[in-house]
């Protein structure tokens, strides 16, 4: 999957980035290590903010996310994402939408 | 003490502006909150925007609004491995004074209706979270709470206009979260081009401009299309497929979106443009059944957060402003004869929703979104069959017709049962009917 790169597609984009305050985190990271075998986030995320980390569990950066919603509405299972939009003025800010 | 308003619109997208714009024509006290930078700067759209909807709360946009090229072709390609099959649609009469359909630059038009927002009265906030709804004991909404300081705001009524993901209605209860297979994720690009080849490559001249809408090999099977517009110096591509099956089969979508703009009939179309952003975004696609409930004491949801998107023709910012002008048309009447905002007077809005085309046309689609989740066909049998067919019928070889004919049959019967084709047939003429 990594043959393309996503970070030169977010490379584009204009982020107003909140320094230290992520407004998506992962609840519980032995939920994603050891109950979910497919890890969808990790390849269903436009902006791949997930990554397999290598003990089997999921990492979470969201610097180049696009706040489109969809790793809360896949991991519903597992209910394991506290998903909010950033602060108001925050987050990606698109020049052309 | 705590600021009280006749309305608050959360959201200036299209649906929170035609709210908020029509509002505050209509002489109430209106307060708009919009979590971006400026309207638009969250928004993503194709962009295809439909000229009546618009029409009907600002008659003379075209005078000011930033347009970029009015539709005159529509082609609708199935696409196989290095092929399309399909239908094209140009007129010239699309050239009309006041054409129909426009392609738009959503961080750039919302920006615009904003504008027109605040020249008509309302007081606009950006860069502000609506982070819940403020309800009594009773339930009824009497405010929201943004991530401001003291950011608490007071109002007869709360118009929800925040989009597909709808945080605040379901943080709210009043609407469950989003099925993976009621809504589709989109991802996009806007490639920068010199308009003399736009105009070359699609054959057009001036202000008019080509869309294509596409379905078939590059979504791998999966339920979705893609898209590619011209607008008046770029092209917008992308493509969409709904969630669930992203999920179910394992593919990410910045690979279609790769494969997409490498396929051979695509890629000559689009060389030579320089990609200046990368957008993602869900469509919600359930149809009328997924439509919850629209409102209630003190509150309204519109637009995207209401669900209300036609997947079927790839309508819905013209749904989002004509709901966002019915929200607003109903408290206006409400407060001319008096009445307050309970649930049973502010379902005149319901009222509205359904006797227009807004919830007809979702109707007429009921059954389709099921249709296509079942058959996986219509998104890759089918596209690689016509393009076949196609091009066996267009090889001029040694073969005679009639055994092209029995040839292609054949390649239709083994692909699927003859029964199979029929049942599909039938299947989707009554979702169409
Ligand atoms: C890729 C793609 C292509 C599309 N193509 C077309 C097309 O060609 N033609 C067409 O008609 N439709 C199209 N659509 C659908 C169309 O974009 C939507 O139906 C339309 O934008 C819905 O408008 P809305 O105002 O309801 O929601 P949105 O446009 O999503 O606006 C919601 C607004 O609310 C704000 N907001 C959200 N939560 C909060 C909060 N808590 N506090 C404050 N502000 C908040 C957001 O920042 C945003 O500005 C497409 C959609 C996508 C994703
Ligand atoms: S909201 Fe969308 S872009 Fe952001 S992390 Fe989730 S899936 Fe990725």
């Amino acid at each position: 999957m990594s043959m393309i790169k996503v970070e030169d597609k977010l490379y584009q984009n204009r982020y107003i980035v909140d320094e230290n305050r992520p407004h998506i985190y992962i609840k519980d990271a032995e939920v994603c290590a050891s109950n979910c075998k497919s890890q969808p986030c990790t390849f269903c995320c436009p902006a791949n903010c997930y990554t397999k980390d290598d003990a089997g569990g999921v990492n979470l950066v969201t610097d180049g996310c696009l706040e489109c919603g969809t790793c809360r509405v896949i991991c519903q299972d597992h209910g394991n994402v506290s998903w909010n939009y950033p602060r108001g003025g925050y987050g990606i800010s698109y020049k052309f939408g | 003490m705590v600021e009280k308003f006749d309305a608050i619109v959360v959201g200036a997208g299209p649906s929170g502006n035609s709210a908020a714009y029509t509002l505050a024509k209509g002489g109430l006290k209106v307060l708009q909150i919009e979590r971006g930078e400026y309207s638009g700067s969250k928004n993503v759209q194709g962009a295809i925007m439909y000229a009546d909807a618009l029409e009907r709360i600002i008659p003379d946009f075209r005078d000011d609004a930033p347009l970029e090229r009015h539709i005159i072709e529509q082609r609708i390609w199935l696409l196989g491995d290095d092929s399309y099959i399909g239908t094209n649609y140009r007129s010239d009469s699309f050239n009309s004074e006041r054409p129909n359909r426009y392609t738009i630059i959503r961080a750039q038009f919302d920006k615009w209706f904003n504008e027109k927002v605040r020249e008509a009265g309302a007081l606009v906030i950006c860069e502000t979270t609506v982070t819940e709804l403020l309800r009594d004991a009773n339930g009824k909404v009497y405010g929201v709470r943004t991530d401001r300081e003291n950011g608490e705001v007071h109002a007869d009524v709360v118009i929800m206009a925040d989009g597909v993901n709808a945080l605040l209605a379901r943080r709210a209860d009043l609407q469950p979260e989003l099925p993976p297979e009621n809504a589709a994720l989109a991802v996009k690009e806007i490639h920068f081009i010199d308009p003399a080849l736009i105009e070359q490559r699609f054959q057009v001249k001036g202000d008019e401009g080509v869309v294509i809408e596409m379905m078939g090999k590059v979504t791998g099977g999966m339920v979705g299309t893609a898209f590619l517009y011209t607008n008046k110096e770029s092209l917008t591509i992308g493509i969409g497929c709904l969630i669930s099956d992203f999920k179910e089969r394992g593919i990410a979508p910045y690979k279609l979106l790769e494969d997409l703009k490498n396929h051979p009939v695509i890629k000559p179309l689009i060389q030579g443009g320089e990609v200046k952003e990368y957008a993602g975004h869900l469509i919600p696609e359930g149809g009328y059944k997924a439509v919850p409930q629209v409102c209630g004491d003190g509150w309204m949801v519109v637009g995207d957060a209401a669900h209300l998107n036609n997947a079927a023709h790839r309508e819905g910012s013209n749904l989002a402003m004509t709901s966002g002008r019915f929200a607003a048309e109903t408290l206006i009447e409400l407060k001319k004869q008096g009445k307050a905002p309970v649930a049973a007077n502010l379902a005149l809005y319901k009222k509205k929703l359904d006797e227009s085309f807004v919830m007809k046309d979702l109707k007429k689609y009921k059954n389709l979104p099921e249709i296509m989740h079942m058959s996986p066909q219509f998104f890759s049998a089918y596209p690689d069959l016509l393009n076949g067919a196609a091009h066996n019928l267009f090889t001029v070889d040694n073969v005679d017709k009639k055994t092209k004919e029995n040839q292609i049959l054949k390649s239709f019967a083994k692909r699927r049962s003859l029964f199979g084709l029929v049942g599909d047939a039938f299947k989707l003429a009554r979702a169409f009917r």
